[in-house]
């Protein structure tokens, strides 16, 4: 009888574990580019030799302990030295080590090589997002965790995480690449080090203020494919995720005139975009150089054809900003998080106090809040004005020149 | 003077009575006493943080901590563990054990020792109070690198000076130990006839004192980065934030070796015993070692390889980091060599030493894994390299630790622990720490990134399976305390003989058990059945003049 559940249990127990083995990914992916499926050969190529040693080195180990106890062994031999065989030890492994070096040096030197890319992007990290620039496309945004992780991830949130579309891995908007064509990511941060990766377009390269790096990637298949920031970049390390789409290159071209920007050397064959959107990307050029914007920022609807400073307005765009950057921390309703150190923004004196004082703490950070300067004045001001006049504050509105002013 | 130095001689003082004992002690096995005490304790503080961890780790979500607390406790755990922990314990057991294996009274410079000791409560008590600051415990990882470290909040300074205590404390050890080995020895104990454990600590000692000063100056450098207006690791000041990460990691990869070298000596000093069979090989496990000591200071990059460094530098420190397999095999085949044909049994102590040897080598393997640059950057930084380096340094350094008490304790309080309790103890604690470990490389290949409170739910079936053996790991240990406590320190069990093991040798077995508070106060004569090496067989031509 106890026999008989035993063997029921551990046989659910066995057919637990398949079902675990199979829904969870247990290895390296392929991945969709030429350098992922050179380095997941090398990788099993690198586990099977060690498979192989392990079986050497663990078999002679257990039959040692097996034939060489003292009951089945009650006299140990006495020998303890051998010169040919440190030698042949020594020298074996050496061997092994040179055979799994070439083909390693091999991949590293073309992971290297990012001549002749087609474009280039400059990926810059912050904490706790990216932002992509589309340097020979005209074309700049940000990438945010979204809004159901986001609010799916809080502490006691209630919410069952399963439900959540890809929780953790999701963003605002993609980086969407073109499949077939070599690009080069320049890397960088604006703040502290991330890293970038996403395990089946590419491995990571740290994003390093003060430095560039670069990467290539070549993506095969189109798709959409998620990763993660992977250098301990503070409090919100782990929701800063990376979603690259891999579109056909007429869909990419698509992409890229939609979002306003144009195909590198474009400017000299005819227009292939519609006026309205060569237009656009013009308004947009013209404002990077003002210094008006270049944040997109996925909120900041053209921030350089709408100087409209109304409160309404203002309030609008303000809510959009604060949920992508503030509420993290000080929560949706303005209350903060006590326990975490995170101020309230009701009643805050900041908030409710002189106005260039709050500016100058966003442009600034203070702490352990980062500095938002790279924020338009359009965006900064929005935002002041709605934490200034929500929850139950009542403390005017600030436009974009009185943010400017305090530049 | 003289009146105290002839009152010395004349009589054996035991110890002082009273707590005062403690504090004015100079004699090195009550120092060793206090050391272990101290690094359980850590152990302890430092596996309830690593229990948050996996709490919070169980299922995809948060449910009891916020993000920045769950980096606090990864950070806090790694320095608690690494400086508070291992360190201590290895210095711990040589404290106890040097000048009873190269048959000196004392350590060198005793009370430098008390010193050295002394300082570690303050280091520690400084680190931990951080906890409980406004803004909460350093949170940028325990490698601390810039600019993240420097948005600490007023846990900074606290941190580095922490730091620099723990720094001296090991500094002081280092020197102890290298001038009692140099000078002490009994007066036929050559080096080449020392015990392994002595070779092993002879050698980390020098790692030691090598590279503690260099983890000084950069969280010096840290400190006046964020105090003093420097701009060493500041980019907007014409700083480098990576140079941090190079200086850090020439200290930080000896540290890795200093963390694992005495677990060589350790074992090294185990199997035999229980093999019944002198140590295969012990020239070049001397050798192997001293290869390892020298090439950790130049594999260091190999911890950054995503930061972006020329293709030469990353094909150096690759090559360089692939070398390491070569000695660190060398010891695996010796020990086996040691095992071969020899009339084996399976105490506790060498059954912890063999799990060593398994479990270790396994993280040998995925070590050898992570030195191939163009995978590292699938691997890095991902719970592939959790796993790696838990292997080497719980069931790889943690065990050799559990395996040394084990072996020593009864020389120490002259009692035996319960046998079967210890075997229960090895088979719960190899087992769950496999479950703990093992299931993270795969979390890690799938690509789930190491530091993080909440994970995609795609990772959740490993996470709740390591989880589960950490949290049964951890009680686990409470029956070896129970073990030790109640059989050996508070001598329940039964009384041990002096040489406590059938296949001991060495000069620690000498002496009666429990070890008199004072041992070895004239020079012992070195007899050659205590000698571990290969050479003891050359005694007869050393005294007919050939040269050793």
């Amino acid at each position: 009888m106890e026999k008989a559940k035993f063997q029921a249990a551990a046989a659910a127990l066995l057919a637990a574990m398949a079902g675990v083995a199979q829904a969870s990914p247990y290895n390296l992916p392929k991945g969709v580019t030429e350098l992922t499926q050179e380095v997941y050969g090398l990788h099993m190529l690198i586990f099977w030799i060690v498979c192989g040693i392990g079986v050497v080195v663990f078999g002679a180990m257990i039959y040692s302990i097996f034939a060489h106890r003292k009951s089945r062994h009650p006299k140990p031999a006495d020998f303890h030295e051998s010169i040919p065989v440190e030698i042949a030890w020594t020298v074996i492994p050496f061997i092994i080590l040179i055979g799994m070096a070439i083909p390693a040096a091999g991949t590293l030197i073309k992971m290297e090589d990012t001549e002749n890319s087609e474009f280039t992007i400059k990926v810059t990290g912050y904490q706790w997002k990216w932002q992509y620039e589309y340097i020979d496309q005209d074309i700049d945004f940000f990438s945010t965790l979204s809004t159901d992780s986001n609010e799916a991830r809080q502490l006691g949130s209630g919410v069952d995480v399963y439900k959540v579309d890809n929780y953790l891995l999701d963003v605002d908007k993609p980086l969407v690449l073109p499949v077939g064509a070599k690009v080069r990511l320049l890397l960088t941060s604006n703040d502290v080090i991330h890293a970038w990766w996403v395990p089946e377009v590419t491995g990571k390269k740290d994003a390093i203020p003060g430095y560039i790096n670069k990467m290539w990637i070549q993506i095969e298949e189109p798709g959409v494919y998620r990763g993660q920031c992977a250098e301990l970049c503070g409090r919100d390390h782990g929701f800063m995720p990376i979603v690259v789409e891999a579109l056909p290159r007429e869909e990419f071209e698509a992409w890229v005139a939609e979002q306003g920007g144009r195909m590198p050397g474009e400017d000299a064959g005819p227009p292939q975009m519609a006026s309205a959107a060569r237009v656009a990307a013009a308004d947009i050029g013209v404002a990077s150089e003002a210094g008006m914007s270049d944040a997109g920022a996925g909120a900041s609807e053209p921030v350089g054809d709408a100087p409209a400073a109304d409160q309404a307005s203002l309030m609008e765009q303000g809510e959009t900003v604060y949920g992508n950057y503030c509420s993290a921390c000080h929560q949706a309703n303005g209350q903060g998080m006590a326990a975490a150190n995170f101020p309230a923004l009701v009643d805050s004196p900041i908030v409710t106090g002189p106005a260039d004082a709050q500016i100058q703490q966003i442009l600034q950070g203070k702490g352990a809040m980062p500095a938002f300067g790279y924020l338009s004045d359009m965006d900064i001001a929005s935002v002041i004005t709605y934490t200034r006049n929500s929850w139950g504050n009542d403390a005017g509105v600030v436009t974009p020149a009185d943010v400017a002013a305090q530049r | 003077m003289s009146h105290a130095a002839t009152h010395d001689e004349h009589h054996d003082h035991g110890p002082e009575a009273g707590i005062m004992r403690w504090i004015k002690t100079t004699n090195h096995k009550d120092l060793g006493t206090l050391y272990l005490w101290f690094s359980m304790i850590m152990f302890f503080i430092g596996g309830l943080m690593s229990l948050v961890i996996r709490a919070e780790l169980f299922e995809p979500g948060l449910q009891f901590v916020q993000p920045e607390f769950f980096n606090q406790m990864t950070t806090m755990h790694a320095l608690v563990m690494i400086f508070g922990g291992v360190m201590p314990a290895f210095v711990g057991l040589a404290n106890w054990m040097i000048p009873m294996m190269v048959g000196c009274s004392d350590l060198a410079l005793p009370r430098v020792n008390n010193w050295g000791f002394w300082i570690l409560p303050f280091a520690f008590g400084l680190l931990l109070s951080t906890l409980f600051m406004d803004g909460g415990a350093p949170a940028a990882g325990w490698t601390m690198y810039p600019p993240l470290v420097l948005q600490t909040g007023d846990a900074f300074p606290f941190l580095i000076f922490a730091i620099h205590l723990m720094g001296i404390s090991s500094i002081t050890g280092a020197i102890n130990v290298i001038v009692t080995i140099l000078n002490m020895r009994a007066p036929q104990m050559t080096l080449l006839k020392m015990p392994l454990f002595v070779w092993s600590w002879l050698i980390t000692a020098y790692l030691l004192l090598a590279v503690m000063p260099v983890l000084a100056g950069a969280v010096t450098m840290l400190l006046t980065d964020k105090y003093f207006g420097t701009s060493f690791f500041t980019a907007a000041g014409g700083g480098d934030p990576v140079m941090f990460q190079h200086i850090f990691w020439f200290f930080g990869h000896p540290e890795v070796y200093i963390l694992i070298l005495p677990a060589f000596g350790i074992v090294s000093t185990i199997i035999p015993t229980f093999a019944r069979k002198r140590l295969f090989g012990y020239d070049s496990m001397v050798y192997a070692m001293a290869s390892i000591a020298f090439l950790s200071f130049i594999v260091w990059a190999h911890h950054m390889f995503t930061v972006g460094m020329p293709l030469a530098g990353e094909l150096f420190f690759m090559f360089a980091t692939m070398l390491i397999a070569v000695p660190t095999g060398v010891k695996v085949f010796n020990w086996i060599a040691t095992m071969w044909r020899g009339s084996m049994t399976f105490e506790t102590p060498m059954l912890f030493a063999l799990g060593f040897v398994f479990l270790f080598t396994i993280g040998g393997f995925s070590g050898l894994m992570l030195a191939i640059a163009p995978v590292d950057f699938q691997y890095h930084d991902s719970y592939f390299v959790v796993a790696h380096f838990h292997y080497v340094l719980v069931p790889g350094a943690v065990f050799s630790i559990i395996a040394a008490i084990y072996y020593w304790i009864p020389k120490w309080t002259g009692h035996m622990y319960n046998e079967r309790l210890g075997q229960i103890h090895f088979w719960l604690s190899a087992i769950f720490i496999n479950v703990t470990f093992f299931p993270q490389h795969f979390a890690g290949l799938a690509g789930m990134p190491r530091r993080i409170p909440d994970y995609a739910t795609q990772f959740t079936d490993w996470n709740v399976i390591s989880s589960v053996g950490a949290f049964v790991y951890f009680v686990v240990q409470f029956v070896w305390a129970y073990n030790m406590i109640v059989n050996c320190i508070m001598k329940k069990g039964e009384p041990a003989t002096s040489r406590v093991w059938e296949g001991a040798h060495g000069l620690e077995w000498t002496v009666p058990s429990p070890a008199p508070y004072h041992t070895f106060e004239e020079p012992p004569v070195l007899d050659e059945s205590e000698v571990q090496g290969a050479h003891a067989d050359e005694h007869q031509h050393e005294v007919q003049g050939k040269p050793a």
